[in-house]
C-alpha cells in the first residue's frame, strides 16, 4: 500500500514537472499546444441545437409541453387571482393582506409557537405595508404552483429509483449533472419551448427543484426500518398499500426536508427567472440594481431575505415536529382550536378589508418606505469608507485580479491538462487522473477554453480569499459551545438566502466591476467554508483533545496536530460546497459584466441559442463535477487514513 | 385435530452475494469456505402440530428470528421447503399470500415494528384495517386488546412517547387484535416487567387452550420456555440442535451444546415424575403420585417418603409403573451420576 502510494506520488510529481515545463516552454511550443486549435474544437452546439430541434419539431415534444405548460398557467391563474387579484377564474381576489398575514402567523404558532408565529406574521406585515405587496405575492403564486408539481415529480422518480436499482443507477449521474448545472443553463432550453413569461419561470423553477426531492426520498424510503416494514407485511398489505401507508408516512421526516429544499430552490429560481421574463421581487431587484437604486433595492432584499426565512422555518418545523397525542376525550372545539382562532382571524380580516380599504390592500401612496434614509446612510458610509474600498478596488483589480487573470489565460491548454492529470493522480490515481483530464479536454474540445480559463480564474481567487476569511472565523467561533452554535445559526440562515441577494451590498460597496463579482462570491461561498469548519472542530471526539491536553499540547498544539486533521475531512466537505457556490455566483454575477463563462451564457439567453447555452452549462458543470471528484476522493482517503 | 400446522424439510437460509450458488457448493462440498456467506439457518426439519406451542432457544445469532421469518415467508429461504396446512407457501402467488397472512398469520417483532406516524389504537387497528374491517368494528377490537394488555388511556399517543415496555405491548396487542391461528412471536416479552410478563404469559396460554392456536415462540428466558413450552427447540449456528419436551431435553441432551445449555437450569422444575418412570419396575401398591407433575412439587412428598419404589399414576389414575426415589432425590438436590 505504502509503496503504491509512493509510486503514486512519484508520477503525480512528474506529471507535475511536464506541466511545469509545458508552461516555461511556452516560448518554444507549437501553437496547437497552446490554445487549442480549431481543428480540435467540435461543434458541440450545433448538434444538440439539431436534437432540440428533432425533439421540438419531430418528435412533437412541443405539443407536450405546450399541454403541461398549459396546466400550469391555468395554475398560476388561479393563484394570481388569489393572490394579488389578477383577473381570472375564480375572479374572487384578491384575498386581502391581512388574511394572509393571519392566515402565515397561525401557521408559524401551529407548527412551532410564538416566535416563528411573530416572524411569519411580521413578513407578510412589512411586505405589505411597504407596498410591495403585489410584487411579493407574483413570486409566491409561483412558489406555490410549482412546488407541488416538484414534490409529486420528485416522489414519483423517487419511489422508482427505489424500486428499481437499474433506474437509480441511470438517474445518479444524470442528478449530479443536474445538481452542477447554473441555474441559467435551465433557462435556455425553457425558453425555447416555452417563451418566456411567469409560465416559462414557473416551469423552469419546477425542473429546477426536482432533484433534491428525488434525493431525499430515495434516502428516506432506504432508511425505514425492516422490521416496520416487516410488520406491515405481516398484517397482509399489498404492494401499494405497504408503500402507500408503511413506507412513505416512516421516512417522513426525510421527504418533508425534501419539501422545504423544493421550496428554498424554488425561491432561488423564481427571483433568478426575472431574466427570463418572470414579474415579482426578483425582476423588481434587477431593475433597480441595474438602475443602481440602492435603497430601494434593499427594502425589496430585506423582503427577499424575509420571505427566504420565514419559508425555511415554516417547512423545517413541519418536517422536524414529531407527533404528539392529543387529548383524545375533549370536545371537537377544544382539539381544534387553532383551526377555530384561524378561522375567527380570517373573518375579522375580511371584514376589516370591507370596511378599511387600507387593510385589503395598501396602496402605493400610502406605502412606507425606508429608502429615503437607507440612501442617505449609505451615501453617508460611502463618503466615509470611499477611500478604502477605492484603494481597495485599485488594489486588488492592480494588482491581484489582472495578474492572475493574464497568467491563467496565459497558461498553455495542455500544461492546464497534465497539471490536473498530476493533482488527479495525487488523489486518486489513474482513475482520478483520467476524469479530471476529461472534464477539461471536453472543454477545452468545446471551444470556450479562454472563457472558461476566466471562470476558472474567478472561482479560484474567490475561494482562495473566501478560506482565507472562513477559516479563522471558523476556528474562532469553535473555541466556544454557545458561539459555534450561534455563528452556525447565522450560517444557516445565510444559505437559505437566494444568491442574487449577495448582490445588493457588493455593489452598494464597489459599484460595478470585477471587484464586486469577486466580493459577491467570496461572502457567498465564504458560508461554507465557516460552516463545516466549525462543524468538523466541533465533532472531534473530546477523548483526542483530552489526550493531546493530558500529554502537555498547548492549545495551539492541540488545534493543529489533532483537532484540525481529525476535522479536515469534514472541512473539506465545505471547500467542495463553496467552490459549488462560487460557480453558480460567478455565472449569475455575469449580469454585472465579465468576460467569462458567465456572460456567453447570458448572450445565449438573449438570444435563445440553445445549443450554446447547453455547452456553457456543461462546461460549467463539468468544472463542479470535476472538484467535486477530486475533493471527494481526498476526503475519502483521508477519512480512511484516520480510521473514521 | 392433531394435524400437522407448519412443517420444514431441509430449510436453509444464506446470506450472502449468491446464496443458491453457495449452497449448491456446499452440497457439493461440505468444506467449501463460507467467507462471505452467513449461514443463519441450516437444514432445519420440523413438524408443528396445530395447537402447540414451540419455544425456540438459542444463542444471540443463532438464527431463531431468520427461522421464523422463513415460516412466514418474510425472507425467501435459500433451500428446502416449508409448508403451512399442507400448502408449500413457497408456491403461493404474491395475493394468495397476503390472503394467508391476512387470515392466518400474526407476529411480534423483536424490536416492535410499530409504525411511527399512526397513534397507537391506530397501530393496533392496522391489521384490521388491511382486512377490510369498517372504521368503528376495528377501533372497538382494538380498545379491547389495548385494554387486555393494560395500555388503556394510551390510545392517542404515538410510539416514541412510550417506554420500551408499552411499546412492546402495543406490538403484542396489535398481533392479538386478529387472533391470528398461527402465532410467531420474537421474544414478545422481553422489555417487560416481571410481573406482566407473568400476566402475558397467562393471557397467551389462555388463548392457545381456548382456541387450540399454533404458536412459535422465541424466548432466551428458560423458566419462561418451561411455563409454556410443548416443546423446546434449540439451535446453534442455525442448526436445531435438539427438539423436544423440557424433560427429555434436560435428561437426555442430544448433544454436548444442549447439555450445556441446559446445564445451570434445575432439573427438579422441568422433569416430571412421568418421565422417571419405569414401567418394568413392578409397582408397589399404595398412594400414588401423579405423572405430570414436577419433582419439586412432589419434593416434600418425597423427602418424607418410606418406600424405595413408588408408584406413578396417570391423569386418569391409573398406575403406570413405579420410580425409583433415589433417582428422583437425585434430581432434586442436583446430584448426578
Ligand atoms: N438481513 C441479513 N443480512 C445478513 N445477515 C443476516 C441478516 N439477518 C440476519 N443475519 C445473520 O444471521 C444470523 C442469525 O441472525 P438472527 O437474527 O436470526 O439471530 P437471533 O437468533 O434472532 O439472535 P438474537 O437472539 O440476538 O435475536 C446472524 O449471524 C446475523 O448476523
Ligand atoms: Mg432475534
Amino acid at each position: 500500500m505504502t509503496a503504491r502510494a509512493a509510486r503514486g506520488i512519484g508520477l503525480a510529481g512528474l506529471l507535475l514537472a511536464i506541466a511545469l515545463g509545458l508552461a516555461l516552454g511556452k516560448p518554444v511550443l507549437p501553437l496547437g499546444l497552446i490554445r487549442p486549435p480549431e481543428w480540435l474544437v467540435q461543434p458541440f452546439a450545433d448538434w444538440i441545437n439539431a436534437a432540440f430541434y428533432f425533439l421540438q419539431n419531430d418528435l412533437g415534444l412541443m405539443a407536450l409541453t405546450r399541454a403541461f405548460s398549459g396546466v400550469v398557467e391555468w395554475l398560476l391563474d388561479v393563484t394570481a387571482n388569489l393572490l394579488y387579484g389578477k383577473s381570472r377564474w375564480p375572479n374572487i381576489g384578491p384575498i386581502p393582506w391581512v388574511v394572509i398575514a393571519a392566515t402565515a402567523f397561525m401557521a408559524g404558532y401551529a407548527l412551532k409557537g410564538w416566535r416563528l408565529a411573530a416572524l411569519s406574521g411580521g413578513t407578510f406585515v412589512w411586505i405589505a405595508l411597504m407596498g410591495q405587496w403585489k410584487w411579493a405575492m407574483e413570486t409566491l403564486s409561483v412558489i406555490v404552483v410549482a412546488t407541488p408539481f416538484s414534490v409529486f415529480l420528485g416522489l414519483a422518480l423517487g419511489v422508482l429509483a427505489w424500486r428499481s436499482p437499474r433506474f437509480e443507477r441511470i438517474l445518479n449521474p444524470i442528478l449530479n449533472v443536474a445538481q452542477s448545472l447554473p441555474h441559467f443553463a435551465y433557462m435556455v432550453p425553457v425558453v425555447v419551448f416555452i417563451g418566456v413569461g411567469p409560465k416559462a419561470g414557473a416551469i423552469v423553477t419546477i425542473i429546477f427543484s426536482v432533484p433534491p426531492m428525488i434525493r431525499m426520498t430515495l434516502l428516506g424510503l432506504k432508511k425505514v426500518p425492516e422490521e416496520v416494514i416487516e410488520a406491515g407485511k405481516m398484517a397482509g398489505t399489498t404492494r401499494w398499500q405497504l408503500l402507500s401507508r408503511v413506507r412513505i408516512p416512516t421516512a417522513r421526516a426525510e421527504i418533508l426536508i425534501g419539501v422545504n429544499q423544493v421550496i428554498m430552490q424554488c425561491l432561488a429560481m423564481v427571483v433568478l427567472a426575472s431574466f427570463i421574463g418572470m414579474p415579482g421581487l426578483g425582476q423588481k431587484l434587477l431593475q433597480l440594481l441595474q438602475a443602481l437604486k440602492i435603497g430601494l433595492s434593499v427594502e425589496i432584499g430585506v423582503t427577499i431575505v424575509l420571505l427566504a426565512i420565514t419559508l425555511d422555518r415554516l417547512s423545517k418545523a413541519w418536517a422536524f415536529r414529531l407527533p404528539e397525542h392529543g387529548e383524545p376525550s375533549a370536545m371537537w372545539l377544544r382539539r381544534n382550536r387553532l383551526l377555530v382562532i384561524w378561522i375567527g382571524l380570517c373573518a375579522v380580516g375580511f371584514m376589516l378589508a370591507r370596511f378599511a380599504p387600507y387593510f385589503h390592500e395598501v396602496e402605493r401612496n400610502q406605502a412606507l418606505s425606508v429608502a429615503g434614509p437607507i440612501d442617505a446612510a449609505m451615501d453617508q458610509l460611502i463618503r466615509l469608507i470611499a477611500p478604502l474600498t477605492a484603494w481597495l478596488r485599485w488594489f486588488l483589480i492592480t494588482w491581484v485580479l489582472i495578474p492572475m487573470r493574464d497568467a491563467y489565460l496565459w497558461l498553455p491548454f495542455t500544461a492546464v491538462l497534465t497539471l490536473l492529470a498530476a493533482l488527479g493522480w495525487a488523489v486518486g490515481g489513474l482513475r482520478s487522473a483520467l476524469i479530471c483530464v476529461s472534464y477539461f479536454a471536453l472543454i477545452a474540445l468545446s471551444g470556450w477554453w479562454d472563457r472558461a480559463m476566466v471562470t476558472v480564474y474567478m472561482v479560484s481567487i474567490s475561494v482562495l480569499i473566501a478560506a482565507a476569511i472562513g477559516l479563522p472565523l471558523g476556528i474562532w467561533a469553535a473555541r466556544s459551545p454557545a458561539r459555534a452554535e450561534r455563528t452556525l445559526l447565522i450560517c444557516d440562515t445565510a444559505q437559505t438566502f437566494p444568491s442574487f441577494i449577495y448582490l445588493i451590498p457588493v455593489i452598494m460597496l464597489f459599484g460595478v466591476n470585477d471587484v464586486a463579482v469577486v466580493a459577491a462570491v467570496v461572502v457567498f461561498a465564504a458560508v461554507p467554508i465557516v460552516r463545516y469548519t466549525i462543524e468538523g472542530l466541533c465533532n472531534v471526539p473530546s477523548e483526542l483533545v483530552e489526550a493531546a491536553e493530558m500529554s502537555g499540547a498547548t492549545r495551539r498544539q492541540t488545534l493543529w496536530n489533532v483537532r484540525l486533521p481529525m476535522a479536515l475531512p469534514t472541512m473539506l466537505v465545505g471547500a467542495n460546497q463553496s467552490v459549488m457556490f462560487s460557480l453558480f455566483m460567478v455565472i449569475i454575477a455575469a449580469f454585472i459584466g465579465t468576460q467569462d463563462l458567465g456572460q456567453e451564457m447570458q448572450r445565449a439567453l438573449s438570444s435563445t441559442d440553445v445549443g450554446k447555452g447547453m455547452v456553457l452549462g456543461f462546461a460549467i458543470a463539468f468544472m463542479g463535477l470535476m472538484t467535486d471528484h477530486l475533493i471527494t476522493r481526498w476526503s475519502e482517503g483521508r477519512k480512511r487514513a484516520l480510521g473514521v | 385435530m392433531t394435524e400437522t400446522a407448519i412443517s420444514c424439510r431441509d430449510v436453509s437460509k444464506i446470506f450472502g452475494p449468491d446464496p443458491a450458488g453457495h449452497l449448491a457448493r456446499l452440497k457439493a462440498d461440505p468444506n467449501t469456505s463460507s467467507v462471505g456467506y452467513v449461514q443463519a439457518v441450516r437444514d432445519v426439519n420440523l413438524d408443528i402440530r396445530r395447537g402447540e406451542m414451540l419455544v425456540v432457544m438459542g444463542l444471540s445469532g443463532s438464527g431463531k428470528s431468520t427461522l421464523v421469518r422463513c415460516l412466514s415467508r418474510l425472507i425467501e429461504i435459500t433451500g428446502g421447503s416449508v409448508s403451512i396446512e399442507g400448502q408449500d407457501i413457497a408456491s403461493l402467488s404474491e395475493t394468495e399470500l397476503i390472503d394467508l397472512r391476512r387470515r392466518k398469520m400474526g407476529m411480534v417483532f423483536q424490536s416492535f415494528g410499530l409504525l411511527p406516524h399512526r397513534t397507537v389504537l391506530d397501530n393496533v387497528a392496522f391489521p384490521l384495517e388491511m382486512r377490510g374491517q369498517d372504521r368503528r368494528a376495528r377501533y372497538a377490537r382494538a380498545r379491547e386488546v389495548l385494554d387486555l394488555v393494560g395500555l388503556e388511556g394510551r390510545e392517542a399517543y404515538f410510539p416514541r412517547e412510550l417506554s420500551g415496555g408499552q411499546q412492546q405491548r402495543v406490538g403484542i396487542a396489535r398481533s392479538l387484535a386478529i387472533e391470528p391461528d398461527i402465532w410467531f412471536l420474537d421474544e414478545p416479552f422481553s422489555a417487560l416487567d416481571p410481573l406482566i410478563r407473568r400476566e402475558m404469559q397467562d393471557e397467551f396460554l389462555r388463548l392457545k387452550g381456548l382456541l387450540n392456536k399454533t404458536i412459535i415462540f422465541i424466548t432466551h428466558d428458560f423458566d419462561e420456555a418451561l411455563r409454556l413450552a410443548d416443546r423446546i427447540a434449540i439451535m446453534k449456528d442455525g442448526r436445531i440442535e435438539q427438539c423436544d419436551t423440557p424433560d427429555q431435553i434436560v435428561l437426555h441432551p442430544a448433544t454436548d451444546y444442549v447439555a450445556k445449555f441446559t446445564a445451570e437450569i434445575d432439573r427438579a422444575r422441568v422433569v416430571r415424575a412421568g418421565a422417571l418412570v419405569h414401567s418394568l419396575i413392578p409397582a408397589p401398591e399404595g398412594e400414588a403420585f401423579a405423572s405430570n407433575r414436577t419433582i419439586r412439587d412432589l419434593a416434600r412428598c418425597l423427602v418424607a417418603e418410606r418406600r424405595e419404589v413408588i408408584p406413578v399414576a396417570d391423569a386418569d389414575g391409573k398406575v403406570i409403573g413405579g420410580m425409583n426415589r433415589q433417582e428422583a432425590l437425585d434430581v432434586l438436590l442436583g446430584d448426578e451420576k
